[in-house]
């Protein structure tokens, strides 16, 4: 086999491992009550959450696939296996298991061993208790509730009741019905009032409780005047056994509160990635998404903000990569429900080799939000010439006083400005990735600079050999 | 053999031939001027000598201290210790100054470079220059007047330290101002271990940097030398007397 076959190859198969991790219950294949049934059982919930569950699958079973976006067709539903236990102990020496390029990839990224361990989903689980034991003590102090969301529906069972399946109903999208069903993992997240939260609440700062679940179901309240930066997933490749994530997001930001939610996922590319993430915000409430997604097959996801009082704010920030292999169908929705309520959606993607990128959003702005305003801007770049992208803004707009603005710009990899960076020492791969980390500076710089340096070395990676 | 040379050159770009068999040396140490009219090939030569892509190289070589760097990427010549000041540099949004510098000077010397260590660097540049320290954090180029893009190629220069560097037209839609702290910037770098190719239409630029030798090119060749003088002659005639003086020799 020549060269060039064996690197194919080994992009195509990079994050293609099997982990050793011996599961407790693996449910039988396809969505049925009985999978349902075991998932609760398992999870020992309330009566009212089976009943939710089951409500669910209902609506997912009459619910037709949605045929308006990217091809679904590879998506076989019937034969997914919807919930597996994981065993409490895994297996470390499955580390070694590991493919060379994949620790290659995170040994370059400058991840800590031990979170690499947790990434690849072998090994013991990243022990963060003693890390983040003093910073888990003052947000207890504070009252800050930050848990497992299944410890939340346990624990905090009326405050959850309250908000839960509030923002994003099963009957919302077929498969925000279908994680209503299956849900398992994710957080629960409750700021008090007037509580400013210093420093980003991470996932990783949950112990005991896996990082990414197939169908995670996180719920964030952030009270009156309070103020949280949420961080969810990381830059490293993420895998999993099962093509499909499929998880709900549901923020409530409530009035001169301001919160940020940050994801950045780079899911393995046999993966259906197909996202609901709503924030419902009010009278003068900040609320932005930060969404950068890498991986994965197939992404379906739009973030969305409805602005339901006057002064309700938001910012939709997000970047999309897509190789070949990949359709990335990105976008935001900001929904301007009152007067003086403002959006902003500032959307960047790259498209690689034969990758396509498409930046599909929608803004709204009802009858009586009179003066909102909103403003769109979507850039792309096309790096080969077999590249695609497309934008599908829709804008609607019931109101005469209201102002939405929309900018979009596609441009191709600049021959003059590689050539430009080459004569200053860099070599071709590194010029292209220097222009792309640029391309994404706008919305990079908004990142915790720990993300924003493994994003940047993520780009390099994915840049390396692709031009010349 | 401590120079650079240029070897019966001949490069095209879309089936036009540019260069004509150029042949021209610039000695370690040296530096040299290359003037001629609009359209004779100046640019073209030192994109070439760059390792431009767009263009073709028919016949000919070009030697780095006696080794040929035709086959090479513009990288690998730049690694080399070749610099070329653009004409029209160009701006890639998004990246600092600063952040590309430092990149620049690690694919240089092969190594990293500590914060340290490059801000020293930096910063003897800036002062040289006469350029506020704020410019590292603008993105490169990008929103630059003429001047500021030929200032931040000087700065290039000085940071990044080549052992010959080929200024395209530095001096064009520059003030009086600008052209000193340019010459400034160039002349501090005359050493034992540094040659320069210094292309310019006008003979203003060499009133503060002064050549060792004056090179004259038209339609592709180089078509007369001489010390600085020539440059103050062309000044004076114009190119047309040495048109004219071509063709009689042809």
């Amino acid at each position: 086999m020549s060269e060039v076959d064996l690197k194919a190859l080994g992009e195509e198969y990079k994050y293609h491992f099997v982990d050793e991790v011996k599961p407790v219950f693996v449910a039988e294949r396809g969505l049925t009550r009985r999978v349902i049934e075991a998932i609760s059982y398992h999870k020992g919930e309330p009566e009212w959450m089976l009943k939710f569950r089951l409500r669910a699958l209902e609506i997912f079973q009459k619910k037709p696939m949605p045929t308006w976006g990217p091809d679904l067709s590879g998506l076989d539903l019937d034969n997914l296996v919807y919930y597996v236990k994981p065993a409490e102990t895994r297996d470390a020496k499955s580390w070694e298991e590991i493919p060379e390029e994949i620790r290659r990839t995170y040994e370059r990224l400058g991840i800590p061993e031990a979170e690499r361990k947790v990434l690849a989903g072998v090994g013991a689980q990243y022990d963060s208790e003693m890390v983040y034991h003093r910073v888990k003590e003052e947000l207890e102090r504070q009252g800050v509730i930050f848990v497992a969301i299944e410890e939340g529906m346990k624990k905090y069972e009326d405050l959850f009741k309250e908000y839960f399946a509030k923002v994003v109903p099963p009957e919302d999208n077929k498969f925000a019905a279908l994680n209503s069903a299956a849900w398992s993992g994710g957080s629960f997240v409750y700021i008090p009032p007037g509580v400013k939260v210093e420093l980003p609440l991470q996932a990783y700062f949950r112990v005991n409780t896996p990082e990414f679940g197939q169908f995670e179901r996180t719920l964030i309240i952030v009270d009156e005047g309070a103020e949280v930066h949420y961080i969810e997933g990381c830059t490293a490749p993420m895998y999993s056994s099962e093509s499909l994530h499929t998880g709900v997001i549901e923020i409530v930001v409530k009035r001169g509160a301001r919160s940020r939610y940050t994801t950045i996922q780079n899911w393995s590319t046999n993966m259906y990635n197909l996202v609901t993430q709503r924030a419902l915000v009010y009278g003068e409430a900040f609320h932005e998404w930060l969404d950068g997604n890498l991986g994965s097959k197939v992404t379906m996801k739009y973030p969305s903000s409805y602005l339901l009082e006057p002064g309700a704010r938001t910012e939709i920030l997000s970047i999309a990569f897509a190789k070949t292999g990949q359709h990335q169908d990105t976008g935001a929705k900001i929904i301007l429900g009152a007067p003086h309520t403002s959006g902003t959606i500032v959307s960047k993607s790259i498209s690689k080799g034969e990758g396509r990128a498409s930046y599909r959003g929608l803004v709204k702005v009802l009858d009586g939000a009179k003066y909102a305003r909103a403003n769109v801007e979507c850039d792309a770049l096309l790096i080969d010439p077999e590249s695609r992208t497309d934008t599908y803004p829709y804008i609607e707009i019931q109101e005469d006083t209201a102002h939405v603005g929309h900018e979009a710009t596609v441009s191709k990899m600049d021959d003059e400005q590689i050539f430009y960076l080459q004569t200053r020492g860099l070599k071709e791969d590194e010029a292209a990735a220097l222009i792309v980390r640029g391309f994404i500076e706008p919305i990079a710089k908004e990142l915790p600079l720990e993300y924003a340096v493994e994003l940047n070395r993520l780009i390099e990676l994915e840049m390396e050999g692709s031009v010349g | 053999m401590n120079q650079l040379e240029i070897r019966d050159l001949w490069a095209s770009i879309d089936g036009e031939t540019i260069l004509k068999g150029v042949n021209l040396v610039v000695p370690k140490g040296q530096v040299h001027a290359l003037m001629g009219p609009n359209g004779a090939g100046k640019s073209t030569l030192g994109k070439i000598l760059a390792g431009d892509p767009e263009y073709t190289v028919e016949k000919g070589d070009i030697l780095l201290d006696g080794e040929s760097i035709l086959d090479l990427s513009p990288d690998e010549r730049a690694k080399k210790g070749l610099f070329l000041a653009f004409q029209y540099p160009v701006e890639v949004p998004g990246v600092t100054i600063a952040n590309f510098l430092r990149l620049a000077l690690q694919a240089k010397l092969g190594r990293e470079v500590g914060v340290a260590e490059f801000w020293t660097k930096v910063k003897k540049a800036l002062e040289l220059l006469d350029w506020d320290e704020s410019y590292l954090s603008r993105y490169l180029n990008e929103g630059f007047s003429g001047g500021e893009k030929k200032r931040n190629e000087i700065l290039q220069l000085l940071v990044l330290e080549p052992t010959y560097a080929v200024l395209d037209e530095t001096d064009s839609g520059l003030d009086i101002d600008a052209l000193k702290v340019v010459a400034r910037g160039v002349n501090a770098m005359r050493g034992p271990n540094f040659g320069a190719l210094v292309i310019t239409h006008y003979q203003r630029l060499l009133n503060y940097i002064v050549p060792d030798r004056v090179h004259v090119m038209m339609d592709g060749r180089i078509v007369a030398e001489g010390g600085p003088e020539l440059a103050l002659e062309l000044e004076a005639r114009g190119y047309e007397w040495l048109r004219e003086r071509v063709k009689e020799e042809a």
